[in-house]
């Protein structure tokens, strides 16, 4: 039985599914019945669930959309997250490229539009090929897929509660939990109904269109980034600084590009009412917002709102507590020892969901395989967390290892670092007609231990390929003079910090003029 | 060029991505080279005005030795004698005609001209196997021109031979031709205007001939010490490849002299190497510092259409060194996501890492193929200056999703003869 609304995106894609799996249903349109609001209402006493779709599978309540709708394998980077993510800002700078192409002699004459559903369906199909793609591999390393939601009852056993709403229990001698995390709402008016979140976006099935992107995250960025560079209105709503956590003074050169390139900033708004205007694919919002600063409060109207402010760790309704899983309250995160063992020793976790722990793919990845070879494999190697590298893949890329300035300034102090910076042009703008004087990069060095690089940051494109090589390098524990030492390969972008001179200690001049 | 050429690759991706391009889109060689051509001249503008700003004197003359501290020349004024305490050669290479060739000098071109030409090559052949006979036959195609590439033997001499092997491979495989084992011997004009070109085939010895619009040598280039008069001044060359001898510290036999850059014997021919060469000189002959340059693991890309990247051994020469024994390849096939919306073929897209195979097992050698290899490539080859081990560099978080974290997941060795092939996201 599914309480819906007939416009409401969620209910058409359970109902989608379960079309699909030839199960049959029952609906009820709670928008096109007199008393719909009451029901609703009844249905928020009864399920502690505010919103439609609300499904009852054999009078048992299953939940809504996200508990009914599980991805396919792979996680949130397969489904909802990198993958999806860096095919629609290749499709963006795909744009960009054509722009370009002109200027290298590429002739067509039309505004070049672009088709969302077109890149939708290529995507959703590229991440079908990998769900299937795991599903195989777990097949033939004979591991057994159970496709239900699991959760501890009692030491070593777990329930299994499948789509259908039957129970099956399991035992195990050792459990791994790596759940990872859903995207945050804003607890405000009308989010949960009327907003989206990168779980939807990337399958969305019409254009966003007039998109508000809520959040300062490196998902908002990467997000509005994107959507903008398809040609979509795209404003950032933010409620203090930009990407919390990394380098601010890169941040905020990542914030400046995108502005530059038509992305609207709202600073320090939040938005306290989103209400629906008309409905559609997309309909209309009106989106209510307050200033941090003051009274001031300003009306927009979208076509979509994206939230994009933050993941909450699955890990509350699993049954941890019932088993004694230390969790922390407030973040829902589990700690874990340096064997990626928690408190209770034969439950290990892995992956976003660990406390103090980059949350990235690849070093969900590496924790694992590590685990599974210390556990069964007769190995000792341990996770090694430090100087993990990362990209944010805004539209003007921005690839870092090892500490932030402000980090690096406040763990080893000022005097004893030295900051060596450039602006640098990449060839391939040139000719392009692009800015000059944009791209930049910097690297921290400790003057205590032998100028050692102990953070590396560069804003350029292909911004990922060329970080990764250095944190090798560094891992291998790189120094100023090695860098200086090293012949560049030429023309990249990437030789850039073998040729590093000033400092910004020295004040001077960093623009670029030469080859 | 290649940016060029790979735009109009990525204008074929835009389409499977959502952009309604209407295909195929032409390209137009004149404003493309007058866009590169005013680049350069802003480059050059750049080089001047910054030896004006450093009160650098700039003599345009050609330059010949008198003796050991002078050099001459002739200006529109007449002669001119200069006097230094030290004289540094950079005179670089030129490309080599096929003299042997009938017509080759008057109707063929080198990489000297092509960047210049204000009207398209047309159907172009390049003779040679270099990597600029290969990044230039690379770009051509990628612009739509038919191309084919004439080689002696072997692709890349001196690189690794397996990657060589999958440059040509992809090259072949997306429009470029190929005649190996072939040696041209005679280049004519047609009434038509058209070259016609008459080869062997060494294979076969029998005899062919084609038609096109330009002929592009790119089989080697020759150091410009000729005309300097190096005798006078006493200075050595090497009287095979005729390049200038010089010690570590750039100098030549007579030690006030020095020759940097393409000119030297025994150098690699770079750029960013004899530019280091010569900021290092100048550090030593004026500053305070006694560094000498290191000429060992300098990594350096191909920019063929599928670019490859790579920094020291070969896997040839880590066998001819260590024996095969002694070493260990990991090695991977991976596709890039990008190519995978583009529906783009990655058959060659291959990543092999050459190791010694005692532990720590250090790295010898990295070779990238794939897009973006400059980028790949760079910062691994600081991770090998800094004496890296593989199990340091597996130690490595990949930044996720790019084509340089499988350099850092390269599990499979060749000698397990496991499926190198990498699956999953």
């Amino acid at each position: 039985m599914i309480f819906s609304k007939s416009y409401c995106p969620h209910s058409t894609r359970v109902k989608e599914l379960f079309s699909s799996l030839g199960v049959g249903y029952n609906i009820l349109e709670l928008d096109q019945i007199d008393d719909g609001a009451t029901v609703q209402e009844v249905l928020s006493e009864i399920t502690n669930q505010r919103t439609v779709p609300n499904i009852f599978v054999n009078k048992v309540h299953m939940g809504g959309c996200d508990r009914t709708l599980q991805h396919g394998l792979g996680g949130t980077c397969v489904n909802v997250g990198c993958i999806p993510k860096k095919l629609m800002h290749q499709a963006a700078l795909l744009g960009q490229a054509l722009h370009d192409s002109r200027k290298f002699g590429w002739e067509y004459n039309q505004q070049v539009k672009h088709n969302w559903e077109t890149m939708i369906e290529a995507i959703q199909n590229y991440i079908g090929s990998l769900n299937w793609g795991y599903r195989l591999s777990l097949r033939e390393n004979a591991v057994t897929y159970v496709n239900s939601y699991g959760e501890f009852v009692e030491h070593h056993k777990i329930k299994a509660t499948n789509r259908k709403g039957q129970e099956t229990y399991y035992t195990a001698a050792k459990f791994v939990i790596a759940t990872g995390e859903r995207p945050r709402y804003l607890g405000s008016q009308g989010d949960k109904e009327y907003c989206i979140t990168s779980d939807d976006l990337f399958s969305l099935p019409y254009c966003p269109g007039k998109t508000l992107v809520v959040g300062a995250s490196y998902v908002a960025l990467e997000c509005a980034g994107f959507l903008a560079g398809i040609g979509l209105d795209v404003t950032v709503m933010v409620r203090s600084i930009l990407l919390r956590g990394f380098d601010q003074e890169m941040a905020e050169k990542v914030g400046s590009y995108m502005k530059q390139h038509g992305v609207k900033f709202l600073r320090k708004f939040v938005p306290v009412m989103i209400q629906q205007l008309e409905k559609g694919s997309p309909g209309k919002l009106k989106v209510v917002a307050k200033s941090t600063e003051g009274p001031e409060t300003i009306e927009e109207i979208y076509n979509t709102v994206l939230l994009a402010i933050g993941r909450d760790s699955c890990t509350r309704k699993i049954g941890l507590e019932k088993i004694g899983v230390k969790i922390n309250e407030k973040s829902g995160k589990i700690p874990v020892n340096d064997v990626e063992q928690t408190n209770v020793p034969y439950v290990y976790a892995i992956g976003d969901i660990l406390e103090g722990k980059p949350e990235l793919t690849p070093v969900a990845i590496q924790a694992g395989k590590l685990l599974a070879r210390r556990l069964f494999g007769g190995r000792l190697e341990k996770c090694d967390y430090i100087n993990v590298p990362t990209t944010v893949f805004t539209p003007l890329e921005y690839g870092c290892c090892g500490l932030s300035e402000e980090k690096a300034i406040e763990v080893y102090k000022k005097e004893n670092l030295e900051v060596y910076h450039t602006l640098f042009w990449p060839l391939e703008w040139t000719v392009a007609g692009r800015d000059n004087n944009t791209c930049y990069a910097k690297i921290i060095c400790n003057r205590l231990d032998n100028d050692r690089v102990i953070g590396l940051h560069i804003l350029g494109p292909n911004a990922g390929e060329v970080t990764q090589g250095f944190a090798a390098a560094m891992k291998c524990g790189l120094t100023k003079q090695l860098l200086d030492g090293t012949i560049g390969i030429h023309p990249t972008c990437g030789e850039i910090f073998t040729t590093l001179e000033i400092t910004k200690s020295s004040g001077l001049d960093i623009t670029q003029k030469g080859c | 060029m290649h940016q060029a050429a790979l735009l109009g690759g990525l204008i074929r991706d835009a389409q499977h991505y959502g952009w309604k391009v209407a295909h195929p889109v032409p390209h137009d060689w004149r404003k493309m080279a007058e866009a590169i051509q005013n680049h350069v001249k802003s480059l050059n503008w750049g080089h001047r005005v910054q030896l004006q700003d450093r009160k650098v004197k700039y003599f345009n003359f050609k330059a010949s030795f008198v003796d050991k501290h002078t050099v001459c020349g002739v200006l529109k004024g007449g002669k001119i004698l200069l006097s230094a305490d030290h004289i540094v050669i950079a005179t670089g290479g030129r490309p080599k005609y096929p003299m042997h060739v009938e017509g080759a000098l008057e109707y063929g071109i080198t990489s000297d001209d092509i960047f210049w030409l204000k009207e398209s090559p047309g159907k172009t052949l390049v003779v040679g196997a270099s990597y600029v006979a290969l990044e230039c036959a690379g770009f051509l195609s990628g612009m739509g021109l038919d191309t084919t590439v004439m080689m002696r033997s072997i692709p890349l001499r001196g690189f690794d031979q397996e990657m060589s092997a999958l440059v040509t491979e992809y090259m072949a495989s997306h429009g470029t031709r190929f005649l190996r084992g072939c040696i041209p011997w005679q280049v004519r004009r047609l009434p038509s205007g058209c070259l016609q070109v008459t080869w062997e085939d060494r294979a076969s010895g029998r005899e062919d001939t084609g038609t096109f619009d330009t002929v592009l040598w790119a089989i080697g280039r020759v150091p410009a010490t000729r005309s300097l008069n190096l005798e006078k001044a006493g200075v050595n060359t090497n009287p095979d490849s005729q390049k200038i001898l010089v010690n570590s510290r750039e100098a030549t036999s007579v030690p006030h002299i020095y020759a940097i850059g393409d000119v030297a014997e025994g150098r690699p021919e770079l750029t960013p190497t004899a530019v280091m060469a010569g900021k290092l000189l100048a550090r030593r002959l004026f500053g305070q510092s006694s560094d000498l340059m290191e000429y060992d693991n300098v990594p350096t890309t191909v920019f063929t259409p599928l670019e490859y990247g790579c920094v020291g051994l070969s896997e040839e020469a880590a066998v001819a060194r260590y024996g095969q024994e002694h070493i260990e390849v990991y090695h991977a096939y991976y596709k890039p996501l990008e190519f995978t919306v583009a529906e783009r073929d990655a058959s060659q897209c291959y990543i092999k890492m050459v190791c010694l195979r005692e532990p720590p097992q250090l790295v010898l050698g990295l070779h990238f193929l794939g897009p973006n290899a400059g980028e790949v490539t760079q910062g691994f080859a600081l991770g090998i200056k800094c004496g890296a081990s593989y199990a340091q560099m597996m130690r490595t978080v990949g930044i996720h999703p790019t084509c340089a974290e499988e350099v850092a997941k390269l599990r499979v060795s060749k000698r397990s003869g496991l499926d190198p092939t990498v699956t999953g996201c």
